[in-house]
């Protein structure tokens, strides 16, 4: 999988690596913005309140 | 074709791990910085809509009693209306907006008022949750309170003071612990009460730890600062 990305990125290898940590930043980026804070309330130690959350 | 197999698989199992380290680090790390960031802002935005004029005066003199503290109306659903202070939770804890309500999505904003339960300086139970980890962590060291320590609640023209008198831990359908009248459901409450509510233990949502504070003072902003925030 990461060896056909690496193929698939076009340019000398600088640009690849350039191109490849700017895959890496968008994908961390969709993370924490979109993805993780939907999972978040799955997670056990997010519940503080007595009774179910208002 | 089978190294192929393999190693895809072995990738997948990589990426994987990455994933969940990700997501720690997203969960512990990143909420705090930007809800420490967020719920700055948002008590800053309060204190300026407020115009505190007594911030940082001392008070003038001895405290006087200024007789029953105001009532306030209910607060709308989702709105700040206070802050609070926990000047034993050292000078690195910020302080932190209240919100009407205790959803999830709330509590990442700041402290959350349960809903119905009294206003602050109110006969009865002014009850609320905040997170003891992750979201900025209001509560991370509730743990730590001791009977006296001060809780200063802020609101558009008043401080209110109050002193921690117990702790306890309960298992999270306890809802009585936020009643008028803490673990008594029916009885009249004759006094001012404040309660915390955070998760417990630590990372984990098995019970809650529940802090109760009795009022000891209020005073009209005019007063300047209550001298309980400078104890820390």
């Amino acid at each position: 999988m990461y060896a056909l990305i690496w193929r698939l990125l076009p340019g000398p290898r600088p640009v690849k690596i350039l191109l490849a940590l700017a895959l890496v930043v968008a994908v961390v980026f969709v993370l924490f913005e979109y993805v993780f804070p939907v999972a978040a309330p799955l997670v056990p130690f997010n519940d503080n309140t007595v009774g179910d959350p208002q | 074709m089978i190294r192929g197999a393999v190693r895809g698989l072995g990738e997948l199992f990589i990426t994987a791990g990455l994933l969940l380290l990700l997501f720690v680090a997203w969960q512990l790390w990143w909420t705090d910085v930007v809800a420490n960031r967020a719920q700055a802002e948002i008590t800053a935005d309060l204190e300026q809509e407020w115009g505190d004029g007594s911030r940082g005066a001392a008070p003038a003199e001895a405290p006087q009693d200024y007789g029953d503290p105001p009532e306030l109306a209910q607060a709308p659903d989702g709105e700040a209306f206070a802050i609070v202070r926990i000047p034993d939770f050292g000078p690195d804890w910020q302080e932190r907006p209240v919100f009407q309500g205790t959803g999830l999505d709330l509590l990442k904003k700041g402290v959350g008022h349960y809903v119905d339960t009294a206003m602050p300086g109110a006969v009865g139970n002014f009850a609320v949750a905040g997170h003891r980890v992750t979201y900025g962590r209001p509560f991370n060291q509730i743990a730590e309170l001791e009977p006296g320590d001060p809780i200063v609640v802020e609101t558009a023209d008043s401080w209110y003071v109050y002193r921690m008198r117990s702790s306890t831990i309960v298992a999270p359908d306890r809802v009585d612990v936020v009643a008028p009248v803490p673990e008594q459901p029916d009885a009249v409450p004759t006094e001012r009460l404040m309660t915390l509510t955070a998760c417990h233990p630590m990372y984990s949502a098995r019970e809650r730890f529940i802090v109760h504070a009795v009022l000891e003072s209020w005073q009209p902003k005019s007063a300047g600062e209550p001298a309980a925030l400078a104890a820390g």
